[in-house]
């Protein structure tokens, strides 16, 4: 068995231990706001948090996690900053298909999270891991500066 | 405000996910529901109230509970484009309902009640679904409402004429007396819908025109929306597949010795055409499937590569293709100039939504149950009909939302081998693609080869010919969109170009790829025709020694106005004509597609080495009515990011009768760190709503060619553009 702190939740979960967290997550535990899109780490789909850092989960084996804090897209709004992510997607409205979303706002919190105020280039490097099919990223970048402005407040 | 969605899953399939129709009194439709399955069943369920239901339910649209709630049945998809919101807009307005209240779900399967009105089947596609169902919904929504205040008025022994309604409530003017909608709803489901229901003056409209908040996007950010990947129904396996990587290949041989031995693997299906894993996880179906050895039989298709596929079709464009139209004498008017011609080629493109191809299936001896994401609900009911020979009342659909669509969702492909693999399988099955199978075997959007000639006469077009050569998405799709040798998809925005030309010819020519199969791809036919027409209306400006504005302008003005007003607006606003450094250009291209009408205006800069760093994109925008401003210019910025991608990136090669790309890495997709600042402005309009989902991937890659040639004086004639060529190491 594997123990898992999922969203300050322990989770124990009997799978191989090279399993990807993503699957973990969404076909065991049940979380399915975690994304699949490409499963080698290209898209950004399933970014979920190791201890507040944007990881890729299909390409995190779930025998590497040990006690480390696994926070979901599920969770990620009872945090201040994840909070304002959220709202600032909303009051922007960036969402359209919203299939990568989960990812994205995972992605910007993290960014937000260690650079409280971030100008264009960290955005790019922050956000460059995940894809937009629908093409949100205008509005992307535009959520993350107004999410940031609101932190500052 | 408190906007909800009805959660598709596990509320709305728990307790009335089958609509049953039958007539009711006065020609109504009276809608009831039926639950097959336990919320419980679901895992990733969260409960909460029972979704009302009727007692007014006055068309297929429209559900009114005691309780005043107001529920929207969707006969659309959403998949992004904002169209839940926009069909709700549109009911609400008329209904006078609170919109802070309503909810929205999917409709079940039903061409006959949910058609699309301008393809007669259920289908999201085309950029149709507000214009197609503008008049419908408007009226449904003015019919339930006036209904709503007669039943007031007789409660009030007043002249209906005398009340008016707003905010789901129906108010008498001379005395000031109220009554809410839920209180008249069982009233209001006994009288007749009126015969000719009074639409709304738009000059009165509350909702439309106003940028309000999607209803779908709040449980989009927390986790909580559910696509049909999502779904987690009780005993549920998980699958993925293999088919054949050359296409139409067939299995000869499965050695599965080591794949059982891993855990969580529990059966191999082996069909004819494809191989699957079925395990308790995905990870255990996707390493199983890796750890089998499959011999493919390859068939026919082993030799189809790019360059034979090139070389066919330009073959095939030597021929004469059947006239889509005819003005003037081109024949004469091409004679006695001095023609000038070009080509044009586009690539097979794989869609790649962001959710990869997937379908949940319940098998049982008496029943199926699907969920999924579609654009064609019905079309999928009837498939698994065919397939298991159950009738259709048997097959519940329960559409979710879509992780992107862009037409691949048009086909019903991974749903058919879904299900083909639940009839081997005990109980119910989750198959999900990989990425490298969702891109290797798609419907692409085809090749396309464009040849266009044309003469000048005091700087302006005399002579037209346009022979666009390509596959027929409508023959295999749509039949009767192919008549006469025309596929009216592939003329589109050919045959209506927006230009005054005294005399011109459009053909088209079907030519079918070997082997690869063809799909709608967001952008469709103009995308192809629009690239072509615009390219080559920039190298003739060049050839009159003419302004690229000016010289659309002066072609414009008498014959498409709208589009003349859009584009004076976008240059204005792009600045065009103000001086850029080297090495940066601007380009424009217009275009009137789906009825709306789009100009826009690309500045990029081309290094020495052919990199292409797009800076900005402006577009000005004549859509008519713009139902939900907000909405429209997403789907403008998204569009032009998604024509962008294509035009720098996107290609699908085959060789050995196998597609090359297999996942993100090699199949390219624009990313935030190259994205271009875009500006979109609406042009206010009264005309009727056009469409616009697709415009923006039509519009970007004319505009950033253009720019190109601007920029550095190369015409590049075939997409994605070649750096090659651009570093001057190829010619074009």
């Amino acid at each position: 068995m594997t123990s898992l702190r999922i969203n300050g939740q322990i989770h124990e979960v009997d799978v191989p231990g090279d399993m990807p967290l993503l699957w973990v997550l969404r076909d065991v535990v049940g979380l399915t706001g975690t994304k699949f899109g490409c499963g080698i780490a290209q898209c950004g789909a399933c970014t979920v948090h190791i201890d507040g850092k944007a990881v890729r989960s299909c390409f995190l084996p779930v025998g590497e996690i040990g006690n480390r804090a696994i926070t979901t897209i599920e969770a990620v709004g009872e945090t201040p900053t994840g909070a304002k992510v959220q709202k600032a997607w909303l009051d922007l409205e960036v969402v359209q298909c919203g299939y990568c979303q989960s990812g994205q706002i995972m992605s910007a919190v993290a960014l937000l999270a260690a650079t409280p105020n971030p100008d264009d280039s960290d955005i790019d490097a922050a956000m460059a891991g995940n894809i937009c099919r629908c093409g949100t990223y205008v509005r992307i970048r535009a959520a993350i500066k107004k999410a940031a402005g609101a932190q500052q407040a | 405000m408190t906007v909800h969605i009805t959660p598709k899953l596990p509320k709305a399939l728990s307790r009335r996910t089958v609509l049953q129709t039958g007539a009711a009194a006065g020609g109504g439709l009276l809608l009831g529901f039926q639950s097959p399955f336990a919320a419980a069943s679901i895992p990733n369920a969260t409960d909460g109230a029972p979704a009302p239901v009727g007692p007014f339910a006055p068309d297929a649209f429209i559900r009114i509970d005691r309780a005043g709630h107001v529920t929207f049945i969707m006969p659309q998809a959403e998949m992004g484009q904002g169209v839940y919101t926009a069909h709700a807009m549109i009911i609400a307005e008329e209904l006078d309902a609170a919109f802070e209240t309503v909810s929205v779900e999917a409709s079940p399967p039903s061409d006959a009640l949910y058609g699309n009105p301008v393809f007669g089947i259920q289908a999201t596609g085309n950029s149709n679904s507000v214009r197609a169902f503008w008049t419908k919904l408007r009226q449904a929504g003015a019919s339930a409402r006036a209904m709503l205040v007669q039943a007031a008025a007789a409660q009030w022994k007043v002249d209906p004429a005398g009340c008016t309604a707003s905010n789901s409530e129906v108010l008498h003017t001379a005395s000031g007396r109220k009554l809410a909608y839920g209180a008249l709803a069982d009233a209001a489901a006994k009288l007749t819908p009126p015969a000719k229901p009074v639409l709304k003056n738009p000059k009165d409209f509350k909702l439309i025109g106003k940028p309000l908040k999607r209803l779908d996007t709040p449980d989009k950010v927390n986790g909580k929306a559910l696509y049909g990947i999502d779904m987690l129904p009780a005993g549920v396996k998980f699958a993925t597949l293999a088919a054949s990587p050359v296409f139409g290949g067939k299995v000869a041989h499965v050695d599965d010795s080591a794949a059982k031995t891993i855990p969580g693997v529990r059966q191999i299906v082996v069909l004819d055409d494809l191989v699957a894993v079925v395990g308790d996880h995905m990870w255990a179906a996707k390493t199983g499937l890796s750890a089998l050895a499959i011999t493919w039989d390859e068939g026919a298709n082993a030799h189809v590569d790019s360059a034979q596929v090139w070389k066919d079709i330009k073959a095939a464009s030597e021929h004469e293709g059947a006239i889509a139209k005819a003005v003037g004498d081109a024949k004469k008017a091409l004679q006695e100039g001095d023609p000038f011609e070009a080509h044009y080629e586009l690539p097979f493109l794989s869609h790649a939504p962001m959710e990869p191809i997937n379908c949940t299936v319940s098998l049982r001896a008496d029943g199926c149950d699907i969920w999924v994401g579609t654009q064609v609900a019905a079309r999928t009911q009837a498939a698994v009909a065919k397939l298991t020979g159950l009738p259709l009342a048997k097959i519940t659909v329960h559409n979710q939302l879509l992780g992107g669509g862009f037409g691949r969702r048009l086909d019903v492909d991974g749903i058919e081998k879904s299900v083909r693999i639940a009839q081997k399988v005990d109980g119910p099955i989750k198959v999900v693609w990989t990425r490298e199978e969702d891109i290797q075997h798609d419907f692409y959007r085809p090749v396309y080869y464009d040849r266009i000639t044309a003469t000048l006469k005091d700087g302006r077009i005399d002579g037209w010919k346009h022979r666009i050569t390509g596959s027929s998405v409508m023959a295999r799709w749509f039949p009767l969109g192919f008549s006469h040798g025309i596929d009216g998809d592939g003329v589109d925005s050919a045959v209506d170009e927006p230009y005054e030309i005294p005399n011109m010819r459009v053909e088209f020519l079907r030519h079918e790829p070997p082997a690869v199969p063809t799909g709608f791809w967001r952008g469709v036919g103009p995308n192809n025709n629009v690239f072509a027409i615009e390219s080559f209306i920039d190298e003739l400006a060049k050839k009159a020694g003419k302004d690229p504005v000016d010289f659309r302008l002066a072609m414009l003005a008498k014959k498409t106005p709208r589009l003349a007003s859009a584009l004076k607006l976008a240059a204005r606003k792009a600045g065009w004509g103000n001086p850029l450094s080297p090495r940066r250009g601007r380009g424009v291209a217009v275009q009137v597609s789906f009825a709306s009408f789009i100009a826009t205006i690309a500045e990029v800069e081309v290094d020495h080495d052919g990199n292409i760093r797009v800076h900005r994109i402006t577009s000005a925008v004549d859509t008519g009515i713009a139902v939900n401003p907000d909405s429209i210019v997403a789907q403008l910025q998204g569009g032009l990011i998604f024509g962008t991608t294509a035009a720098l990136y996107g290609e699908i090669i085959i060789d050995k009768g196998r597609v090359q790309q297999s996942n993100f890495n090699n199949y390219r997709m624009l990313r935030i760190d190259e994205a271009p600042e875009i500006n979109v402005h609406l042009i206010k309009s009264g005309e009727a709503p056009g469409g616009i989902g697709e415009t923006g991937t039509t519009a970007a890659p004319p505009a950033l060619r253009n720019a190109i040639f601007a920029a550095t004086g190369i015409p590049l004639r075939r997409l994605p553009f070649d750096r090659e060529v651009l570093a001057g190491r190829k010619r074009v």
